[in-house]
């Protein structure tokens, strides 16, 4: 069973979000990193870059494919995870605590429309 | 999925070990079981076992067998001892490749070929289309035959201790047949990992068999996903990535196998023509700078300018380098030629290296 964390929101493209104030922290969720098994590469974006909600920013690599990473919210990038430059792997030891980039959102009620826990928990055991 | 997916003879036993299942070619395959790096490490460094019954086999027989194999096969088998193997291709008339394959001399009057399981169809249907005129007779024994591919430095001990098939004294790129409870088994020395190995062809009874014992004496069950990764490093071409209907082996930087000083086979003009014009492109490996990854289809680039594509790339399991093989246009073929690979938004600095990123390890 891959695990799902109350309080965050999720996307249905198997994104989470960590809402801090106007910051959106965002990653990947458990159900993910398992669907793609030993990740090898995360493709982040650069400070500065602007995002947009359901466009892709990035990438995740497992040995044998690249997944699009599509943002959940619109905004600037405001920092990346530079661990996963060295140690993509750790996504997969745990896909909660290893976040790939954070964003400034420019309109913060674009969280409104991701899914709860309990949603996600529901869209992962139907596919 | 509108086509239903054939089974091999051991897809119940991939589907018990939790294989990843997925369609390739027709066929419901496993991908992995324990993880394409674990599985793909465990043939560089010990051995592995595939089942590949997906593969297609086609006896070639009769008195005109021998005129009719080199008629369609670009490798020389004339003069070759009985149990002697030929990699090669078969090519249309305009030089581009049907297919890559196996050829397994029984003798003069038969020979054994073992073809891509995505072409079974069409290579069958070409080889009968162009055997008038020849006293031959063409059996399409695919679907009798399961297959196992045993891989790696251990693959000898593997089959000598585990199956109890002497081995040994069956050199590179030969077979031997075996009587085996009453029936006939192949045993060649060949594979497509660029490890020592042998491909075992039986009924599928037989194929269960093996496969049962093989994971019985605990070899590492493998699926088709380091199957890729395993080819790719040692520079072995997939028919679809580097060799296809528009893609000649001349340009696959494959022509060591196209022997154009045969009197005659299927597409030796076209062959000959671009071999002595040179070709306008051709497959070459990629090195990158960093560690994006290329993949199948992005685009090669010189100035902004593409002029070229991946074909297969991978974070090399076994060199950690983000590798690949590419078509590029002459002249940017070169060995040192700097270009970019554009992955999603951004290129990357690669360089061009031999094709080869990991060194074979045959038996010879």
């Amino acid at each position: 069973m891959s695990k799902v964390i109350e309080g965050l929101r999720y996307a249905e493209s198997h994104e989470w979000v960590k809402v801090e104030g106007d910051i959106a922290v965002i990653g990947i969720s458990d159900y993910a990193q398992h669907a793609l098994g030993n990740i090898v590469y995360v493709d982040m974006p650069e400070v500065g870059d602007e995002v947009t909600a359901g466009e892709d920013f990035g990438a995740v690599e497992s040995v044998k494919a690249a997944s699009d990473l599509i943002s959940p919210v619109s905004g600037e990038v405001v920092e990346i995870n530079e661990e996963l430059e060295d140690a993509p792997e750790a996504i997969n030891a745990d896909a909660y605590e290893n976040w790939i980039m954070k964003v400034k959102m420019s309109d913060p009620s674009e969280v409104d429309a991701l899914l709860d826990a309990a949603a996600y928990e529901k869209l992962c055991e139907n596919e | 999925m509108e086509q239903e997916c054939q089974k091999t003879c051991l897809h119940d036993r991939h589907v018990a070990l939790g294989a990843l299942m997925s369609p390739f070619a027709g066929f419901d395959m496993p991908i992995q079981y324990a993880g394409i790096t674990e599985e793909h490490n465990a043939v560089r460094q010990h051995v592995g076992v595939f089942d590949v019954s997906h593969m297609g086999e086609v006896r070639v027989s009769g008195p005109d067998a021998y005129r009719f194999v080199s008629h369609i096969f670009v490798n020389d088998v004339t003069g070759a001892p009985d149990g002697q193997i030929f990699y090669g291709m078969m090519c249309y008339e305009n030089g581009g490749t049907v297919d890559d394959l196996l050829v397994y001399k029984v003798n003069d009057e038969e020979y054994f070929l073992v073809i891509n399981a995505s072409n079974i169809d069409k290579d069958v249907a070409w080889i009968r289309q162009n055997a008038e005129g020849f006293d031959v007779k063409i059996e399409d024994q695919s679907p009798y035959y399961g297959e196992v591919a045993v891989q790696g430095p251990e693959a000898e001990a593997a089959m000598e201790n585990i199956l109890g098939i002497g081995v040994k004294d069956i050199p590179f790129y030969n077979f031997k047949t075996f009587d085996i409870d009453g029936e006939e088994v192949i045993v060649s020395r060949t594979g497509y990992t660029g490890e020592d190995g042998f491909e075992v062809y039986g009924s599928h009874d037989f194929t269960r068999k093996v496969w049962d014992k093989l994971m019985d004496g605990g070899v590492q069950p493998c699926g088709l996903g380091c199957r890729d990764t395993l080819r790719f490093e040692v520079g072995l071409p997939l028919y679809g990535d580097e060799l296809s209907a528009e893609i000649t082996p001349i340009e696959a930087s494959l022509s060591m196998f196209v022997k154009l000083d045969k009197p005659e086979f299927i597409g030796k003009e076209a062959l000959a023509a671009q071999k002595a014009e040179g070709v306008k492109r051709r497959i070459v490996g990629l090195e990158l700078e960093g560690n994006a990854i290329p993949r199948h289809g992005y685009p090669v680039e010189v100035n902004g300018e593409q002029v070229g594509e991946v074909t297969t790339g991978y974070r090399s399991i076994s060199t950690g380098k983000s590798v690949a093989m590419a078509m590029i246009n002459k002249p940017y073929d070169k060995l040192g030629t700097e270009v970019e690979v554009r992955i999603r938004k951004k290129t990357f600095p690669a360089k061009v290296v031999k094709k080869r990123f990991y060194d074979k390890n045959y038996k010879k």
